[in-house]
C-alpha cells in the first residue's frame, strides 16, 4: 500500500531531476482535486478519489481527521426505514448499509450487525411501526418486521415492561465512528492523497481554470474543489459566492457507561421518530460499552459541545423509558456533538449552482455514518459529469495494513509480539489493556496520533472506566519521546490544551 | 503451567504486608504480581507525612512507610515480579499475566491475596456538565505529576470534594507556588480526616466551602473556569448563588472505587456498598482460597489499618494452605450494618476460626453525630457498646469483639452493628 506513496513520489522526483518544474517551499501546487474536510464523508471521497490517476489533498483545520459531527455521533449503521423515499438520505443510507461490510472488512473497522428495534409504548402506537415499515419497503428493505411484545422480550430481555410492539430491522448494526474515518483516510493517502491538518480554509477564488485556496498554511490551487467542511460547509460555500444553503447546528449529548453495563441491550434500542430526529437510542458499542443519546436542541455556536446538566438528564429520563434498568452509577463520561443539519432536510449533494466544478457534500446529518461510503462514490462521479477524467489505477489497493492491538492477540501471537518488542508486554492503560507497543504504533501509522485524545481515539487507551487516571502520565511521555516535543508541549485535543505547565521547584 | 503456593496481586503496603506474613506463618512458595515498575504502590507519590503513627509509632511519609515493607520483602526473599499485569483470575485459581520478560504467561496458585488497590472516582462519574478541555485531574493523578514527573499541572486551581487526596494536594500545590482558590464539597462536612483540614486548608488560609459543587466546566482547550454554587438540603444546586471562577486547572477527590474487575471476573461477590469483594472475618471471600485486603476490600482512611488488615489476610492465605485452619463455611454468623451504618467488614464471622482472641470490625457511620454509642448486638444481646463524642463517614470506626463472646452466637444467627443517638442531635 505504501508502495503507492512512493511510486508518487519517485515521480515527482524524476519530474524534478527532468527539470520540468522545480518543487520550492512556498511554491503553490496545482491539485487536481481538494477536498475541504477530513471528516467521514471527506474521508470517503478521497478513498474513492484515489482510485483514480489524480493529486488530491484533504485539508481541515482540526489537529486529526473526524474532529467534527464523525467523532461525537451515535456510531450507527441505519437499516434505511426512516429517511423519505425518493431523497438522497434514503438512497444512499441503503447504498451505504450494504457496502459497510465490505468496507468494514477492506478497512479493519469494528462493525457489528447487531439489528436494530424501534419499540414503541402503546397500541394505539403500533400503526406508526406499521408505517415506518412500509416506508423501508419503499426504500428497498425487505426484511422489516414488526414483532410482538413476547418476541421483543425474548430478543432483549432488559426492555420496559411497557413495549408492547417494535419494529426489528435486521440490517442495522454498530460501528466505530472515528476507526471508520481514519481508516478510509489512512488508505486514501496510502493510496496517494495527501492530507494537510491544522490546515484552516480562508478563502477561494476562482480564475476560470482554478480554485485559489487561502488556508492557514498557504495558498493551494485546484481544478475541482469538494465541500465536505461538515458544520461549516455553509461558510466554505460562502466564501466561493454561493449562499444556497446554510447549516444550522443541532447538538445532541450522550452518556457512555462502563463495559459493565455493556450487554444490557443486545441490538440497538430506539423509540418511534420525532420530528428533530430518531430519538434518544440506547445501544451496545463495539468496544463493549452501552451508549445512550442523543438529545434534540438547536443551537447557533458551531463550536459549542459542551453537554448541560438538563441535556444529560433528558438522555438518561428517555433511555429509562426503553431500558428503565439503566444506573447511573455506570456512566463513565458524558459528550455532545452537534449535527450538520442542512437548510434543505436532505444531504446536499451535487455541484454549485455558481460553479460546476465545486461539488458540495454538505448537510451531512444523520444518516451520514452509513451513508459516507456512497456519498464518496457519488462525489466521484459528480466530479466525472463536471468534466474531472477518472481514469483509474492498476494498484489501488482497497485494503489497509491490519494492525492486530497486543489484547486482541491469542497467547502464542502474544509471546511471539512480546519476544520481537517487549512493549508488547507492557500494559500502559490497565483498564483497557493498552500497551505501549499499541501506543507508539498509534503515533507511528499512516496518520499518527499527535495528542493524548487522538491516542485514546486510536487505541482506546484512557477510554475505560479511570478515564486516563492511570496511563495519562504514560502516554504523554510516550508522546513525548516518539515526537520529540518537552512534556509540556503535549496536549489533550491540540492547541493550548496542555497537561503540564512547568517543572516544579 | 508455573506452580505457586500463593500469588498476591499487587505490591502495594496491602500485597507486601500480607505477603510478609504468609511468609512468616510458614509459607515458602510466595510471588507478588505488581503492574508498576517498583514496590510500594500509591504510597511512592504520597511524599507527606502522617503515616505510621499507629503501626509503626512514628511519623513517616508514604514512601518511607513502604521502604520498610520493600525492606522485608527483600530480607525475607519474596520473589516478585515488576511491570507485571495480571489479565485474568479463574475460581479454580488459575493467574493470567503479562509483562515484557516472559510474554503472557500462566500461574495456578494454591491460594491467592487480591490487593489491586483502588482508583479516583472521575468527572464522567459526577457527570459534571460543560466542555471537555484539558486541566481537569483527579487528585492522585495530579499528585504523580508533582511528586513523580515532577511537573506542575496547573497554576490557579479549584478542589472538588474534600477527601483527603484532594487536601494534601491543596497544601502541596500551595507549597509550589499555586493559587489554591478554593475546596468545593456536597456535603454538610468533609469526608477527609480532621488533621488534613486543619494542615492543608487552614493552616494555608484556603477556603472550604461545604455544600457546594461544581455545576459546570468552562474553556474550549484548557480549562479557563469553573461555575461553583451552593447546594440546597437535598444537594441540588441553588442557581441563584452561582458563581464563576477562573481557574486553570480543577482536582477532583470525590471518592475512590475499589478495582474489583479481576474478582468480578472470577465470580467473586461483591458488596455493592464498598465496591469490594465480601469478606468472612479472616478476610477470606465467598471463593475459598482468595482472600482480600487493603483498598480492594474497602476503603481505608489509614494505611497503617490497611496494613493490620492484609497481615491477618496474609495469616489465614497461611492456615489455607498449610491447612491449619480450615473453618466449616456453614457455621458462620453474618454481620448486619444496623441502624445509622453504612457498611460493615467483614459481613461473614466463621465460628471455626474464633481460635484468636478477638475479632475486629471496621465500618462506616452513615451522617455526621455526636454523642453516640456505637454498638454490637444480637437480638437483644448487647455484646459491647462504645461512646463516641462524635461519629463522621469520613472516619472509620471499629469494634473489637471477645471470640467468646462471639462463641455465645449460633451458626445463621445475626450481629448487629449499629450507632445509638441519644436523641441530643448534632
Amino acid at each position: 500500500m505504501r508502495r503507492v506513496g512512493v511510486a508518487l513520489k519517485q515521480k515527482l522526483y524524476a519530474f524534478v531531476l527532468c527539470g520540468f518544474f522545480i518543487l520550492r517551499e512556498g511554491d503553490v501546487v496545482l491539485y487536481d482535486v481538494v477536498v475541504a474536510g477530513a471528516g467521514v464523508t471527506g474521508a470517503f471521497i478521497a478513498r474513492e478519489l484515489s482510485k483514480y490517476r489524480l493529486s488530491v489533498l484533504v485539508i481541515d483545520k482540526e489537529s486529526d481527521v473526524a474532529m467534527g459531527t464523525s467523532k461525537a455521533n451515535s456510531a450507527i449503521v441505519h437499516a434505511g426505514y426512516d429517511a423519505v423515499p425518493g431523497t438522497l438520505k434514503a438512497v444512499l443510507n441503503i447504498r451505504g448499509n450494504k457496502m459497510m461490510k465490505r468496507i468494514s472488512e477492506e478497512l479493519d473497522v469494528s462493525f457489528k450487525m447487531t439489528g436494530s428495534l424501534v419499540v414503541c409504548f402503546s397500541k394505539d402506537d403500533i400503526f406508526e411501526l406499521e408505517e415506518l415499515k412500509i416506508r423501508g419497503l419503499k426504500n428497498g428493505i425487505d426484511d422489516l418486521e414488526v414483532i410482538g411484545a413476547e418476541r421483543l422480550r425474548e430478543m432483549e430481555p432488559n426492555i420496559s415492561p411497557n413495549a408492547v410492539a417494535a419494529l426489528y430491522a435486521p440490517s442495522a448494526g454498530i460501528i466505530c465512528p472515528y476507526e471508520l474515518t481514519l481508516h478510509a483516510m489512512e488508505n486514501a493517502v496510502e493510496n496517494g492523497a495527501e492530507l494537510k491538518l491544522e490546515c484552516e480554509l480562508t478563502g477561494i477564488s476562482y480564475d476560470g481554470d482554478a480554485f485559489r485556496l487561502e488556508t492557514t498554511k498557504g495558498i493551494v490551487e485546484c481544478r475541482y474543489l469538494v465541500n465536505a467542511a461538515g458544520l461549516y460547509s455553509d461558510t466554505v460555500a460562502e466564501m466561493a459566492g454561493d449562499r444556497s444553503f446554510r447549516i444550522n447546528p443541532r447538538k445532541g449529548e450522550y452518556v457512555l457507561l462502563d463495559k459493565v453495563y455493556g450487554s444490557l441491550v443486545n441490538s440497538v434500542i430506539f423509540q418511534l421518530p420525532t420530528d428533530k430526529g430518531k430519538g434518544v437510542l440506547v445501544a451496545p458499542t463495539v468496544d463493549g460499552n452501552l451508549l445512550a443519546g442523543p438529545n434534540a436542541e438547536d443551537i447557533h455556536d458551531k463550536s459549542d459541545t459542551s453537554t448541560t446538566s438538563r441535556g444529560l438528564l433528558e438522555v438518561i429520563n428517555v433511555a429509562r423509558l426503553s431500558v428503565p434498568s439503566l444506573d447511573t452509577r455506570g456512566i463513565i463520561t458524558s459528550f455532545a456533538g452537534l449535527r450538520a443539519a442542512g437548510s434543505t432536510g436532505d444531504f446536499i449533494i451535487g455541484p454549485s449552482p455558481v460553479n460546476k466544478k465545486l461539488i458540495h457534500a454538505a448537510g451531512i446529518e444523520s444518516p451520514g455514518l452509513t451513508a459516507a461510503p456512497a456519498i464518496g462514490e457519488m462525489v466521484a462521479d459528480l466530479l466525472k459529469k463536471s468534466g474531472l477524467k477518472l481514469e483509474e489505477k492498476s494498484d489501488f489497493c482497497p485494503f489497509i495494513e491490519k494492525y492486530i492491538p497486543s489484547r486482541k492477540m491469542s497467547e502464542s501471537q502474544w509471546n511471539e509480539a512480546v519476544k520481537k518488542d517487549p512493549a508488547h508486554g507492557r500494559i500502559v492503560c490497565r483498564c483497557e489493556k493498552i500497551t505501549e507497543a499499541d501506543i507508539v504504533s498509534s503515533i507511528r501509522r499512516t496518520i499518527g496520533a499527535r495528542n493524548v485524545d487522538a491516542v485514546k481515539r486510536r487505541t482506546r487507551a484512557g477510554m475505560g472506566r479511570c478515564q486516563g487516571g492511570f496511563c495519562s502520565p504514560r502516554v504523554i511521555e510516550i508522546l513525548s519521546k516518539e515526537l520529540g516535543i518537552p512534556l509540556e508541549e503535549v496536549t489533550k485535543a491540540g492547541g493550548k490544551s496542555v497537561f503540564l505547565l512547568k517543572k516544579t521547584k | 503451567m508455573k506452580k505457586v503456593d500463593l500469588v498476591v496481586i499487587g505490591g502495594g503496603p496491602a500485597g507486601m504486608a500480607a505477603a510478609v506474613k504468609a511468609k512468616e506463618k510458614g509459607v515458602q512458595d510466595v510471588l507478588i504480581l505488581e503492574r508498576e515498575n517498583n514496590l510500594g504502590g500509591i504510597l511512592n507519590q504520597c511524599i507527606h507525612n502522617g503515616f505510621g503513627l499507629h503501626y509503626f509509632g512514628e511519623e513517616l511519609t508514604g514512601p518511607e512507610y513502604a521502604a520498610r515493607f520493600i525492606d522485608k520483602v527483600h530480607r525475607m526473599n519474596i520473589p516478585y515480579l515488576l511491570e507485571t499485569m495480571v489479565l485474568n483470575i479463574d475460581s479454580d485459581k488459575t493467574v493470567t499475566a503479562v509483562n515484557s520478560a516472559e510474554g503472557v504467561f500462566t500461574i495456578k496458585a494454591k491460594s491467592i491475596i487480591l490487593a489491586m488497590g483502588c482508583r479516583e472516582r472521575t468527572r464522567g462519574a459526577l457527570n459534571i456538565p460543560g466542555t471537555r478541555p484539558s486541566g481537569i485531574y483527579t487528585a492522585g493523578t495530579a499528585q504523580k505529576y508533582v511528586n513523580i514527573c515532577g511537573y506542575m499541572p496547573g497554576k490557579s486551581v479549584v478542589i472538588l470534594g474534600s477527601g483527603d487526596i484532594g487536601l494534601i494536594m491543596a497544601r502541596r500545590l500551595a507549597l509550589e507556588g499555586a493559587q489554591v482558590k478554593m475546596v468545593c464539597e456536597l456535603l454538610p462536612y468533609s469526608s477527609g480526616l480532621t488533621r488534613n483540614i486543619v494542615q492543608c486548608l487552614d493552616d494555608y488560609s484556603i477556603p472550604l466551602r461545604l455544600n457546594h459543587t461544581v455545576i459546570a466546566v468552562h474553556g474550549k482547550e484548557r480549562l479557563e473556569g469553573v461555575t461553583v454554587a451552593e447546594v440546597d438540603q437535598d444537594r441540588k444546586p441553588i442557581p441563584e448563588t452561582a458563581e464563576f471562577v477562573p481557574c486553570d486547572t480543577l482536582l477532583l477527590s470525590v471518592g475512590l472505587i475499589p478495582e474489583n474487575e479481576l474478582s468480578r471476573d472470577a465470580g467473586i461477590e461483591l458488596d455493592p456498598v464498598t465496591s469490594g469483594p465480601v469478606v468472612d472475618n479472616r478476610m477470606e471471600t465467598l471463593v475459598e482460597g482468595i482472600f482480600a485486603c487493603g483498598n480492594v476490600a474497602h476503603v481505608h482512611d489509614l494505611v497503617d489499618n490497611v496494613s493490620n488488615e492484609s497481615e491477618l489476610a496474609g495469616e489465614s492465605a497461611a492456615e489455607y494452605i498449610l491447612g491449619t485452619n480450615v473453618p466449616d463455611r456453614e457455621e458462620a454468623i453474618t454481620v448486619k450494618a444496623g441502624n445509622g451504618i453504612r457498611y460493615t467488614v467483614p459481613r461473614i464471622i466463621r465460628k471455626q476460626s474464633l481460635s484468636r482472641n478477638s475479632v475486629k470490625i471496621f465500618f462506616r457511620v452513615a451522617d455526621v453525630n455526636r454523642n453516640v454509642k456505637l454498638a454490637a448486638r444480637c437480638g437483644n444481646n448487647i455484646l459491647l457498646e462504645r461512646k463516641k463524642v462524635k461519629v463522621t463517614p469520613g472516619e472509620m470506626e471499629t469494634l473489637e469483639l471477645k471470640a467468646e463472646d462471639l462463641q455465645e452466637i449460633k451458626a445463621g444467627e445475626e450481629l448487629v452493628i449499629e450507632v445509638k443517638t441519644n436523641g441530643e442531635g448534632q
